[in-house]
C-alpha cells in the first residue's frame, strides 16, 4: 500500500488538486468496504479480527492470480522498457476482472472458515490471538515460495477492470466510479443483512451470547457466518485494490495501513453502524493520506517525523475513542425491527456491549 | 522468557495485552540507551558478551517499563474496569497502546536497526553438534531462576495469594478484603520488570528494532496457551517447544515459513487441548 504514495502530488495546481482528490476518494472507497466488512465482524457481533490485511491481501492476490495472463505469455515492461524480468507466478488464467473477484471473496472467506474453526467456538480472545499473526505468516509464505506470487517482487500488469471505457489520465474517473459503485453495492447489500432477522441474531450474540443459546440460537455458527462473510467483503476490497494499482507485492500489505488504520476510522465512525464505517473511512483517510501533503511546509525536525507521528495519532484515536466515546461518532441505532419504529431508543448505543466481562469458555 | 510475564498479566488481570511486545521493545532500547548511549558499558562479566553496565540499565529499563505500564493502567485500563468493561474493550485498548508506543520507540530511536558491540561471543560445544554460547547460558538459566522466582511468589507468599483470589474471583477476593486494585498494580510491577527483562535479553540475542517485541506477540501468546494461561512452568515449557520447534523446522522448511509454526502449533493445540498442556493453574 505503499503504491499509494504515488498518488500524493503536491497540491499546486487545481488539476493536481482534482487530480488528488479522486484518488483519495477511490482509497476511501475503498477502505471504506473494508471498514464494513470489520463492522459486521466486530460491531455487529463483536468478533474479534486482528487480521484484517491477511482477508484484504488473500482477496488481492486471488484476483490478480487469476486474471493475469499465463507466466509464460507475459512480457514485463516497465514504463516502456524492455523485459526487465521473468514474472513467476501459479494460475495466469486470464479470466475476467468480476470472475477474480468473487474468487477473491470466496479465497478470503476459506481463510476465515480455516481461523475461525479452531478458534470461534473457544473464548473470545483467541481468534484476536489467532488473527494478529496470520498476516505476517501470510507476507512470508508469499516471500518465500517460489513460483506462487513472484515473491518479493510481486505482481505487474493486472488488469485494469473497464478500461475500455475510458483512457490514459480519464480512467482514474472509471476506477473512482467503480470503487464508489462497489461502496454502495456494500452498503446496501450489509444494511440489507444486518437490518434482517440473521442481524438481530448477530446483535443478540453480542450483547448477550448466554441469552442468545437460551433463545435456540446456535451462535457458535453464526459468528462463524458472520467472520466469514467480514472476511469476505475485505477479500473484496483486496481484489479492487490489486486491480486499481495493477500492481501488488507482500510489502503493499502492512499491519499498520491493513489492520490498525482499518481499526482506527471504525473506532472514530462507530462501530454497529454502516455509515460510521463510511465516515471514519473518509475522516481517518482524510488525516493518513493528507498529512504527507503538509508535510514539505512543516520544520524539519517534525516534517522528518511525520510518518510516526500519524501512527502514534492512529493508536491514540483508538485508545481515546475506546475509553471516551465507544460508541463512535456516529452511534449505532438502537432498533430491534425496521416496522417498530419506537424502541424507546435514545439514539445512543446499547450500552452493554462495552460493560459486558469475560465470558468463560 | 516474555511468556511468563505474559502468563502473568494474562492470567491475572485476565486480558490479552496486545502491547505486551512492544513494552519489551521500549524495556530493550532504555537499557540500550543506558549501556550504549550513555557509556556506560562496564567491565566485563566472565564470558558474557556485556559488561557490569547491565545492571543498572536492567534497573532504568525495568523502573521504565514499570512506570509505562502503571500509568497506562491509570490513565486507560481503570476507566475501563470503572466502566465496568470486559476484556474485549481492553485488548482493543491495549492494541492501540501498542501501536502508539510502537511510534514513540520508533520516533527515538529511529527505525534502523542496532546491536550491541558485537563482542565475541565464543560457543562451546557441549555434546554432538549442539553449540551455546555463553551469553544463552546466562539467559536460560536466569529465565529458570524467574520461573522459580515467580513460582515461589505465586504459591508461597501472602501477595501470591492475593493475586490468585483475584485472578479467580475478583468479587469475592474483594469481600474477603483484599484491595484488588493494589493486586493489579503489584502485578503489573512484577509483570513490567520481567517484561523489561525480557526485551534486554532479546537485544542481546538479536538485533534491536523497533517492531521486534511486536513479532513476538504470537509466539509468546503460543507459549501462554500452550503451557496454560497462568502458569509460569507452563510458559517456560510452552516457550521452549515454541522456540525449538521454530529452530527445527528449518531443517524441512524454508527459513522464511518460520513464523507460520507457533501459529500452527497454537491452532492444534486449541484443537485438540485448549487448556493448555498443564491447565491454567492460576
Amino acid at each position: 500500500m505503499e503504491l499509494l504514495d504515488i498518488d500524493l502530488i503536491v497540491l499546486v495546481t487545481f488539476g493536481g488538486a482534482v487530480n488528488w482528490t479522486v484518488g483519495f476518494l477511490t482509497t476511501v472507497a475503498i477502505f471504506g468496504i473494508v471498514a464494513l466488512g470489520l463492522n459486521l465482524q466486530w460491531g455487529y457481533t463483536g468478533v474479534f479480527n486482528f487480521g484484517v490485511v491477511a482477508f484484504f491481501m488473500v482477496g488481492a492476490y486471488t484476483s490478480a492470480l487469476l486474471t493475469l495472463p499465463h507466466p509464460d505469455t507475459v512480457t514485463v515492461t516497465a514504463s516502456g522498457d524492455e523485459v526487465t524480468g521473468i514474472l513467476d507466478y501459479a494460475g495466469g488464467f486470464g479470466l475476467p476482472v468480476p470472475v477474480g473477484w468473487l474468487a477473491g471473496m470466496g479465497a478470503a472467506g476459506a481463510l476465515a472458515l480455516i481461523v475461525g474453526l479452531p478458534t470461534l467456538r473457544l473464548r473470545h480472545d483467541f481468534l484476536a490471538i489467532a488473527t494478529i499473526g496470520i498476516a505476517a505468516i501470510l507476507r512470508s509464505i508469499a516471500n518465500s515460495i517460489e513460483g506462487l506470487v513472484n515473491r518479493s517482487s510481486g505482481l505487474s500488469g493486472i488488469p485494469r477492470f473497464l478500461d475500455e471505457l475510458a483512457s490514459g489520465e480519464d480512467y482514474r474517473w472509471v476506477l473512482l466510479g467503480i470503487a464508489l459503485v462497489m461502496l454502495l453495492l456494500v452498503y446496501l447489500v450489509l444494511q440489507r443483512t444486518t437490518g434482517s432477522p440473521w442481524g438481530r441474531v448477530l446483535r443478540a450474540i453480542r450483547e448477550n451470547e448466554n441469552t442468545a443459546k437460551a433463545a435456540g440460537k446456535n451462535t457458535v455458527s453464526f459468528r462463524m457466518q458472520s467472520f466469514v462473510l467480514g472476511g469476505m467483503v475485505m477479500g473484496l476490497g483486496g481484489a479492487i485494490f490489486a486491480h486499481r494499482f495493477g500492481a501488488i507485492a507482500p510489502t503493499s500489505f502492512s499491519d499498520l495501513l491493513g489492520t490498525f488504520l482499518v481499526w482506527a476510522m471504525l473506532m472514530v465512525g462507530g462501530s454497529g453502524n454502516n455509515r460510521g464505517a463510511i465516515l471514519g473511512a473518509l475522516l481517518v483517510g482524510f488525516f493518513w493520506f493528507g498529512t504527507p501533503l503538509i508535510q514539505e511546509d512543516l520544520p524539519d525536525s517534525l516534517g522528518n517525523r511525520v510518518f510516526m507521528i500519524r501512527q502514534l495519532v492512529i493508536g491514540l484515536l483508538i485508545v481515546v475513542f475506546v475509553v471516551a466515546r465507544p460508541q463512535g461518532i456516529l452511534p449505532e441505532r438502537r432498533r430491534v425491527s425496521r416496522f417498530v419504529t419506537d424502541a424507546g431508543s435514545d439514539g445512543g448505543r446499547w450500552p452493554s456491549l462495552w460493560s459486558r466481562s469475560s465470558h468463560k469458555a | 522468557m516474555g511468556a511468563i510475564g505474559l502468563t502473568l498479566s494474562y492470567g491475572v488481570l485476565k486480558f490479552a495485552n496486545f502491547a505486551h511486545g512492544d513494552l519489551m521493545t521500549l524495556g530493550m532500547f532504555l537499557a540500550f540507551a543506558v549501556v550504549v548511549d550513555a557509556g556506560l558499558q562496564g567491565g566485563a562479566i566472565g564470558p558474557l558478551s556485556f559488561g557490569w553496565g547491565m545492571i543498572p540499565a536492567a534497573v532504568v529499563a525495568m523502573a521504565g517499563v514499570t512506570l509505562t505500564i502503571l500509568s497506562l493502567d491509570w490513565l486507560v485500563f481503570r476507566p475501563l474496569r470503572a466502566r465496568g468493561g470486559g476484556f474485549i474493550t481492553m485488548a482493543v485498548a491495549s492494541l492501540g497502546l501498542g501501536i502508539g508506543l510502537r511510534a514513540i520507540v520508533q520516533m527515538i530511536w529511529g527505525p534502523a536497526a542496532f546491536r550491541y558491540q558485537s563482542g565475541i561471543n565464543e560457543a562451546t560445544t557441549i555434546f554432538w553438534d549442539l553449540k551455546v554460547k555463553p551469553d544463552q547460558f546466562f539467559i536460560f538459566g536466569l529465565t529458570l531462576l524467574l520461573v522459580v522466582v515467580v513460582y515461589l511468589l505465586l504459591y508461597r507468599t501472602k501477595l501470591g495469594k492475593a493475586m490468585r483470589a483475584t485472578a479467580d474471583n475478583p468479587d469475592l477476593a474483594e469481600v474477603a478484603g483484599i484491595e484488588t486494585d493494589q493486586i493489579r498494580r503489584w502485578t503489573w510491577v512484577i509483570a513490567g520488570c520481567l517484561i523489561a527483562i525480557a526485551g534486554i535479553m532479546l537485544g542481546i540475542q538479536a538485533q534491536l528494532r523497533f517492531s521486534a517485541g511486536f513479532h513476538l506477540i504470537l509466539p509468546m501468546f503460543a507459549a501462554v496457551i500452550l503451557g496454560g494461561i497462568g502458569n509460569p512452568w507452563g510458559a517456560l515449557i510452552g516457550g521452549m517447544v515454541i522456540g525449538i520447534s521454530q529452530e527445527v523446522s528449518t531443517e524441512w522448511i524454508d527459513t522464511g515459513l518460520k513464523p507460520a509454526v507457533p501459529f500452527l502449533i497454537l491452532i492444534l493445540m486449541l484443537l485438540l487441548r485448549p487448556r493448555g498442556l498443564f491447565g491454567s493453574t492460576i
